[in-house]
């Protein structure tokens, strides 16, 4: 277990101590109401064991913590020091995917349990409960007091806003304390982040909140907040589905390492290599997610060549050349289901052509061969180079980069190769080991010089 | 006999609407604003339909030659809307009069409306889903708003726990009775047994079917606490429920795309004839169908039968045209236990690989889905893939021979009557995608 920094240790223990601050006066005040506090602490305690045991590990990674919606309605319901005691128990029984679990359960409920305060002090200061409406005088007949509906949006709405601006102050703070991040990184773009997923979580609050203290009660305020768990419920699967899809794609990756040993990890580092030159140029975040799927995918159809041959040591018939050759064509073939994939698709198809048209399949040229093609084409070769293969040592980076500057506009876009090794220069080539312990002389850097020769085909 | 009762619910929902209409044209709107504010939500309910079929996840559905219950229900803010009026009592702390046949018109009106612009857009209209809805709004309104404008209600149960304790048991009623009418549509398009397709319509509403009636009835209390805003309110959280419901949708095509390419490898790596896997996936899933599995079930037997051959991926040298089928048993036994072992990093659901591992295990010791794919494994590879005629006969009678052992006589019986009703095209090659 790691130690942890003094500093957050004072935080920690500084959130702890407000939060019985806010919560004290509470036990003391004679006005609680406690048979609502208990129904509340209830509801949050048992929104949080219900999904702990549902998705049995399945939870959102780094946690949302409780069940928000539910302490909203708290909020919205109860005294401000009564709301965050009744946070208290769902922060304490909250799903925690990394050690060390009890402090970490301890900080999200003295987190809740300030943040509720502050929400319930916004809401009290823009007079919210008035708003809320209520069992009127009335006996049998329809309520008296009436929701004050625009309006009561507004007290919400800004308890929510402050709820989410104390919860992400204090974890902007334990993240610069404890794991030693600049502030100003750890909070950037937090807020304008969570601001709208708050917002939602107060509506849903004040739903439950207008029902409870409407004469329908408790039994109507239930069901206001079953979408919302639901909602919750379906994102924790959507995570992990999206989990097995991504070792899906990691297996068809895998499946090509079982045929061909010497490969084990090139298909990472190439979709890592793609992924810095697209940076380098500039291309937008989810299409560089799509170069590093089609940089990991780009030898998928060698599924499709002989195992013998791929494992063959000494030269190749031209024959057999040809039987290798076909594997950008199996790569295709095998991926063009996948909607996702996109242009993925054809730098698959594409990685072996070159700039001067004498590549394969088809003998495209220059402009002709797709951008994400000269990409992977580009990033394939420096890792065949800078890697250990059969048929050569790995060579150190900087004679790879002067390799391929010299191969630059016969074999490669002279632009992926100059991106690349302005990558390189700033940030360093630290290559994704992945599949573990092979023979991986991956990180070259000052290994023996490697006789030159021509640039790595990369097949 | 199917197609009767699907007409039926349709000529029923036909009826209703009309007379719905007439009445309320001749008599009059009670309560005008609220009708209208009810309809709006419902129309935009209607608009903000998604139309998956159109979008990147064509093959979720028609790959199995049928939709699914949750393609089925694509408006739920729309859906929560019209039960909402159905059962609202009062708005604002006022009681309202409308009778069921006015929730039934101004329901009708505006999913019509909701309708035009997905028409526009060239997609059919899906008037089997007006139908289901109109009768099971009208179900809810009957029992309801009868008993509420005559006053027994409130003087049984009055405003309270009571009330939405008996709101409840309605909405319960209503899903059933919604399932029901589901599964007798879906009947006469499928010739899917009703009992399946009735097990599959219940479980359903475990999703988004209970959010949508959870919404609706929190609509029509809060309508009566805090007036017509708490619709747009309301159906906040709904919406994000839909968009989770999106989401988890568009993965999940990602996922049956990415296995399919995954049991595409070992066609292109030359184990398996072209085209095999899919066949195999198809014929299993058809056969699932029949012996009424669960949609979870299919989903299981679906991938399990994608990968069934994923463990010749691990093969230094290729098995002879790819048919496990002839092999000796032990080294089927080995294929399949390597394929288990793909299976397992895939990130598929545990029971996948136990099912492609077990695949050629004697029927006795197999879970169902394993027995299905281990009988249509062995029929594909033994007619040839060429479909025909002579050879499906003559494998058929194969599989038959092998009852005593290796293939479960009921699974046999229940291919060949798949095979027979659907002829060698309704299973063939399926198209690309």
């Amino acid at each position: 277990m790691r130690v942890l920094p003094p500093g957050a240790r004072a935080l920690i223990l500084c959130a702890v101590l407000a939060a019985c601050a806010c919560a004290a006066p509470a036990l003391t005040d004679p006005g609680t109401p406690w048979p609502a506090v208990a129904l509340l602490c209830a509801l949050c305690l048992g929104c949080e064991l219900l999904a702990d045991c549902r998705l049995l590990g399945g939870r959102v990674p780094g946690g949302t913590g409780a069940f928000f919606p539910v302490v909203l309605a708290a909020v919205f319901l109860l005294p401000p020091s009564a709301a965050a005691l009744a946070a208290l128990p769902g922060g304490l029984a909250a799903g925690v995917a990394q050690r060390p679990v009890w402090v970490r359960r301890t900080w999200h409920a003295a987190q809740q349990a300030c943040a509720a305060w502050a929400a319930g002090q916004a809401y009290r200061l823009l007079d919210g409960p008035a708003t809320l409406g209520g069992a009127g005088s009335g006996a049998a007949g329809y309520p008296g007091r009436v929701a004050d509906f625009p309006y009561a949006v507004v007290p919400a709405g800004a308890a929510a806003v402050a709820f989410c601006l104390v919860i992400t102050a204090l974890d902007g703070a334990v993240l610069a304390t404890a794991e030693h991040r600049p502030a100003v990184t750890a909070w950037r773009g937090l807020p304008a982040r969570s601001l709208s997923p708050y917002c939602v979580h107060g509506l849903a609050g004040l739903m439950t909140a207008v029902m409870w203290r409407s004469p329908y009660g408790v039994p109507a305020a239930l069901p206001a907040l079953l979408p919302m768990y639901i909602s919750s419920w379906v994102f924790a699967q959507y995570t992990r589905e999206r989990t097995a899809h991504q070792a899906t794609i990691r297996a068809l990756v895998q499946a090509v390492d079982i045929k061909d040993r010497y490969t084990r990890g090139h298909s990472e580092r190439v979709g890592q290599a793609s992924a810095m030159i697209a940076r380098e140029l500039g291309m937008a975040d989810d299409r560089m997610e799509v170069v590093r799927i089609a940089g990991i995918l780009h030898d998928v159809g060698k599924l499709g060549v002989p195992t013998r041959l791929l494992r063959k040591d000494g030269p190749l018939t031209p024959e057999e050349r040809k039987v290798i050759e076909l594997h950008p064509e199996y790569g295709h073939e095998m991926v063009r289901g996948i909607g996702f994939l996109g242009e993925a698709r054809s730098a698959i198809l594409h990685h072996h052509e070159r700039v001067d048209g004498s590549g394969y399949p088809y003998g495209l040229a220059g402009e002709q061969i797709p951008v994400l093609a000269r990409v992977v084409a580009v990033a394939d070769s420096f890792d065949a180079m800078t890697s250990t293969r059969s048929y050569s040592r790995a060579r150190p980076v900087p004679v790879a980069l002067a390799e391929l500057e010299r191969c630059a506009g016969a074999q490669f876009d002279p632009a992926m190769v100059r991106a690349l090794v302005d990558a390189i220069g700033r940030h360093g080539w630290h290559p994704v080991v992945t599949s573990d312990d092979d023979v991986q002389v991956a990180a070259p850097r000052s290994s023996a010089p490697a006789p030159a020769r021509g640039a790595g085909s990369g097949a | 006999m199917r197609a009767l009762a699907a007409g039926a619910v349709r000529a029923a929902a036909a009826l209703l609407t009309l007379a719905a209409l007439g009445h309320t044209l001749w008599n009059g709107v009670a309560e005008g604003a609220t009708a209208l504010a009810f309809g709006i939500l419902i129309g935009i309910g209607e608009l903000a339909r998604s139309d998956h079929r159109d979008a990147a996840a064509p093959a979720a559905a028609e790959d199995r030659g049928q939709d699914r219950p949750q393609d089925r229900r694509p408006a739920p803010l729309g859906s929560a809307g019209a039960l909402a009026y159905a059962l609202l009592g009062g708005a604002a702390g006022h009681p309202t009069h409308h009778g069921v046949l006015q929730v039934v018109a101004v329901v009708v009106a505006a999913a019509l409306v909701g309708i035009v612009p997905h028409i526009a857009r060239g997609h059919g209209p899906a008037f089997d889903h007006v139908a289901r809805r109109v009768l099971a709004v009208a179900f809810a309104a009957v029992c309801f708003q009868p008993l509420h404008n005559s006053g027994r209600l409130e003087a049984r149960l009055g405003q309270g726990p009571y009330l939405v304790l008996f709101l409840v048991l309605l909405l319960g009623l209503t899903a059933l009775c919604d399932a029901v009418l589901g599964a007798a549509l879906a009947g006469a398009r499928t010739g899917r047994p009703y009992g399946s397709l009735l097990h599959d319509e219940l479980r359903a509403p475990a999703g988004i079917g209970t959010a949508i009636c959870a919404t609706g009835l929190v609509m029509a209390l809060g309508t009566a606490v805090a007036g017509l805003w708490a619709l747009p309110v309301f159906s906040v959280p709904l919406l994000l429920t839909q968009m989770s419901f999106h989401r988890i949708t568009a993965v999940r095509t990602t996922y049956r795309q990415t296995i399919t390419s995954l049991a595409r490898a070992t066609e292109i790596a030359g184990c398996t004839r072209p085209g095999h896997a899919r066949r195999v996936a198809a014929l299993s899933c058809a056969v699932g169908r029949e012996l009424g599995l669960s949609e979870r079930e299919l989903t299981v037997l679906e991938y399990a039968a994608l990968m069934h051959d994923i463990g010749q991926l691990s093969l230094v040298d290729p098995v002879p045209a790819g048919a496990t089928a002839p092999l000796p048993a032990a080294e089927a036994r080995r294929i399949a236990g390597l394929g288990g072992e793909v299976a397992r990093q895939t990130g598929v659901p545990a029971e996948v690989a136990v099912v492609v591992e077990r695949q050629a295990d004697p029927y006795r010791e197999q879970p169902v889905a394993a027995r299905i794919v281990r009988a249509v494994n062995a029929y594909e590879d033994l007619c040839g893939g060429q479909g025909h005629p002579g050879g499906s006969l003559a494998a058929l009678e194969r599989l038959r021979l092998g009852t005593g052992r290796d293939f479960q006589p009921e699974v046999v019986e229940c291919l060949a009557r798949v095979l027979a009703r659907d002829g060698r095209a309704g299973v063939g090659p399926l198209p690309p995608g």
